[in-house]
């Protein structure tokens, strides 16, 4: 069979992103398995009885050797099935469990779209910075937004929040303080109240991925062929646009990669100051209450995001890489 | 183009051009005073060491300056305007219309993110004065001019994706595009082999007369230069030696520098016929992966001689030594040192066996370990293979300094603080300090200048006849050959084409491979290629 090898090594990637993502679920089980204390216990309550204890562990199969727990939460999950939540069940028998993934599904499309609003705002701002830096190497320019990104960088996001919440919330009043959304806010009015956390996040992440792209071009503008570039008459933005920036793809690829995934799973701090309903928090609650399933759940998601976008990042640095697009 | 004079009007005239560059937190200076004037359709070869301002003084012709270096003084006319005042922006709409420069390495000179007719065509086009489809037509009939294979399609194809000598016609071609009246050529050969050289030599050659363009030619290879230019400036420590027509500079060179520049080929060894076999290689296969690249090598090296392994990039003469020193495992065949098979793979060979054989590499930069002090470089096998110590290994050391000519205020050195040649020396002191037998010398004075290399091989020379040891001399360069061996090895494509002693290797009749080879050399003589090329066609 004739496979382009393009084709191949993305097929390879696929396999190998699979296979990280089984290693990852296995240790996200046994670390949870090694957590200390018992959930039983916790629930109940010291007061309970080594019977009731006992009844509800077996309820929950907690009883069960953790190997064949490990592969039915496995087989679940390929079905699109977490499992259900321990919060909601109580000594006294009444079952308002729900399940995980029913819990996980609104706060991970919460998470998502204010994910996906800070990268549409800081991903075109940090190209356009990185590239217009390179250009202007070590002019006032360059130094100056240098200095203002690592400023917002270097501060806690918290402070960075309740900065802005204190000049756009307060004293110009432009943006709501609290980002309270739910399933039935319309768009428009959703993206309106997550501007300010979208905000922070962005000054939070510009710096890395500015600096990254101004570091990957200036290293390439070092090259021969940049040299040459330059002998034939071309201008400095010709160079930068037409000759390092082609060849710069694949670095700024995974930085990139890596910014989006924090925003997917680190971003608990903001959600927190703004009030707003994702993932992040809701992990931080079930593990203060013990709730493993979805500790597991949310875990496993985030695992996923990770392997995810480092896979594109991959990806685009093979399709920009003309030696394995054209080979000989 | 543009240009309202006639062949033999003044096209470029450099007038006490002085050029600094910043390095070490200070100026130096790089060309001190240079005067130069090229009429046109002329070319004129640039020649000189490395760091004798060839390349600066080559870019500056354009008036442009590496980063880290400026003008410091002098005046660059150009058709009458002087290149050093004028703005970058300026300067820009000369490069790449009415004067254009053809890079040492090609394969690092293209952008690998385009393709060839791409980059071929680009400043053609950006200046205007061909539409893109008569660029494109026009750059497939200079392909076609300059030999390269399936013009109508090459261009279409990424740098990667054809060879060395294909690329560097390609950016001949890129140069020639605008039609510029200068052409400045760096060292355009240099990373050829040299069959390939010629090839390549012969298509710029016919370009430059074809379109009658003024050119600079810069090189360190004196035959080179005599095939192309009309006439010859020597550069040294950034200043003028001499200027003269190319025949009279080869016949009678006036300065005592450009004669030891001319003499170091002359460099001449008597042929040993050696004793009994210290080394013997049956039947060697050897593959990278699954690609074989020995193909059945059966080579035989006598006691006290030296064995030269000629050959191409790709002949197999490194992967060779890879399979005598262990490093890579033969699929097939043995090994033989000193009567006794050697096991295949180093990890299974003792530290006798080890000792006995030492190696010295191309890159001297690169085999040193940078924050280790010289004391400590050749110290280390001393240690290992003999375990001295204290202050018997330090006399041993200096020893061994002395022998290769440098005093012991060397041992508390840094690599980084020696110059190419010295650098060259201490990895020869630490290979003879295990005391070898036999010592594989890869390449060693391919990265030299030709004075440094010639004292490199005396070295070498001597050494051997005072300590007896044996060479395996790995090289591209025939005047080495010439000049160190007393038997030849001559490989292609991973095969022993043929081997002997020297003066039967260097006498007719050749097998086709070292015909070929041995043709390809280019010669003192400036009709050569001339001769060569026409021989060619009739034959």
């Amino acid at each position: 069979m004739n496979v382009h090898p393009v084709t191949k090594t993305i097929l390879e990637r696929l396999g190998l992103g699979l296979a990280t993502l089984f290693v990852v679920s296995i240790i996200i089980f046994s670390a949870i398995e090694m957590l200390p204390g018992d959930f039983g216990q916790a629930i109940l309550g010291q007061a309970a009885t080594q019977e009731t204890v006992a009844a509800f562990r077996r309820e929950l199969g907690l009883d069960q050797p953790a190997y064949l727990r490990y592969l039915q939460w496995v087989g679940g999950a390929l079905q699109g099935d977490l499992g259900t939540s321990f919060s909601g069940r109580n000594a006294s028998g009444i079952d308002r469990s729900r399940a995980v993934v029913d819990l996980i599904a609104p706060r991970l499309w919460n998470t998502l779209f204010l994910a996906g609003l800070t990268a549409v705002i800081a991903v075109p701002i940090a190209l356009a910075l990185g590239v217009s830096t390179a250009l202007f190497r070590n002019s006032v320019y360059d130094r100056t937004v240098n200095t203002a990104t690592l400023t917002t960088i270097s501060f806690p996001e918290f402070f960075v929040a309740y900065i802005l919440i204190l000049l756009l919330a307060s004293l110009y009043p432009v943006f709501p303080s609290l980002a309270n959304v739910d399933d039935s806010t319309p768009l428009a009015q959703r993206a309106f109240r997550t501007a300010l956390p979208a905000l922070t996040l962005t000054l939070v992440i510009v710096a890395h991925m500015m600096r990254m792209t101004r570091a990957a071009i200036i290293n390439l503008l070092a090259s021969p062929y940049i040299q040459m570039a330059r002998l034939s008459g071309a201008s400095q933005t010709e160079v930068i646009i037409k000759h390092a920036l082609p060849n710069a793809w694949a670095p700024i690829a995974t930085v990139i990669a890596f910014n989006l995934a924090y925003l997917v799973v680190g971003v608990v701090v903001v959600e927190v100051v703004f009030v707003y309903p994702g993932v992040g928090q809701l992990m931080v609650d079930a593990v203060t209450s013990r709730d493993i399933p979805v500790v597991q759940g949310c875990a496993l998601i985030f695992a996923i995001t990770y392997i995810l976008l480092n896979l594109i990042a991959d990806i685009i640095g093979i399709i920009t890489n003309p030696r394995l697009l054209h080979p000989k | 183009m543009s240009s309202n004079s006639g062949k033999g009007d003044i096209l470029l005239e450099i007038k006490n051009l002085e050029i600094e560059g910043f390095s070490d937190e200070k100026w130096h200076d790089i060309v001190k005073g240079v005067d130069l004037t090229l009429r046109c359709g002329e070319v004129m070869g640039l020649i000189g060491e490395s760091g004798a301002g060839k390349s600066t003084l080559g870019l500056a012709a354009m008036g442009f300056t590496q980063p880290g270096c400026r003008i410091k003084a002098g005046q660059i006319k150009f058709d009458g305007v002087d290149l050093a005042k004028l703005s970058d922006a300026k300067k820009r709409s000369y490069w790449g219309t009415r004067m254009t420069y053809v890079a040492q390495s090609a394969a690092a000179s293209f952008n690998p993110a385009h393709r060839l007719i791409v980059q071929t065509t680009a400043s053609t086009i950006r200046s205007g004065s061909k539409s893109k489809e008569d660029a494109y037509r026009d750059a497939r009939g200079l392909y076609e001019t300059l030999n390269l294979p399936d013009p109508k399609n090459i261009g279409e194809r990424y740098p990667h994706q054809v060879s060395g000598g294909q690329l560097q016609r390609v950016m001949t071609a890129m140069a020639m595009s605008p039609r510029p009246d200068l052409i400045i050529f760096d060292e355009p050969t240099t990373a050829l082999d040299v069959t390939t050289q010629v090839e390549v030599l012969s298509a710029m050659r016919e370009i430059v007369e074809t379109f009658n363009t003024a050119a600079i030619y810069i090189t360190h290879d004196l035959a080179v230069v005599a095939q192309m230019a009309d006439f010859i400036k020597v550069l040294r420590y950034g200043k003028e030696v001499e200027e003269a027509p190319t025949r009279q500079m080869l016949a009678t060179p006036k300065e005592a520098y450009t004669k030891s520049l001319w003499s170091v080929r002359s460099l001449e060894k008597e042929e040993q016929k050696g004793g009994n076999s210290l080394l013997s290689l049956k039947g060697i296969d050897a593959s990278y992966g699954t690609a074989k690249v020995l193909h059945n090598v059966n080579i035989e090296v006598a006691k006290g001689t030296t064995v030269a392994v000629v050959g191409e990039s790709g002949s197999g003469k490194s992967t060779t030594a890879r399979v005598i020193t262990g490093l890579l495992p033969q699929t097939a065949g043995s090994v033989e040192f000193d009567g006794k098979a050697l096991p295949k793979s180093l990890s299974e060979r003792t530290k006798e066996e080890k000792r006995r054989i030492q190696m010295i590499y191309q890159m001297a930069d690169t085999a040193m370990n940078p924050r280790q002090t010289v004391g400590e470089i050749i110290g280390r096998p001393l240690e290992f293979y003999l375990g001295m110590r204290g202050a018997e290994k330090s006399r041993r050391i200096l020893d061994l300094l002395e022998m290769i000519e440098l005093n012991g205020d060397f041992m508390q050195r840094l690599p980084g603080e020696l110059s190419g040649g010295q650098k060259q020396r201490i990895c020869i002191a630490r290979a003879l300090a295990a005391e070898p037998d036999f010592i594989i010398c890869d390449e060693v004075t391919s990265a030299l200048d030709q004075i440094v290399q010639e004292g490199i091989l005396k070295l070498l020379m001597r050494l051997q006849k005072e300590l007896g040891l044996t060479y395996l001399f790995i090289t591209h360069d025939i005047s080495t050959v010439k000049a160190i061996s007393d038997q030849v090895v001559v490989m292609n494509q991973g095969e022993v084409v043929e081997q002997g002693q020297k003066t039967d290797v260097f006498q007719p009749p050749h097998p086709e491979y070292t015909e070929l080879l041995l043709s390809s050399v280019p010669e003192m003589d400036p009709d050569w290629l001339t001769n060569l090329n026409a021989a060619r066609r009739a034959g």
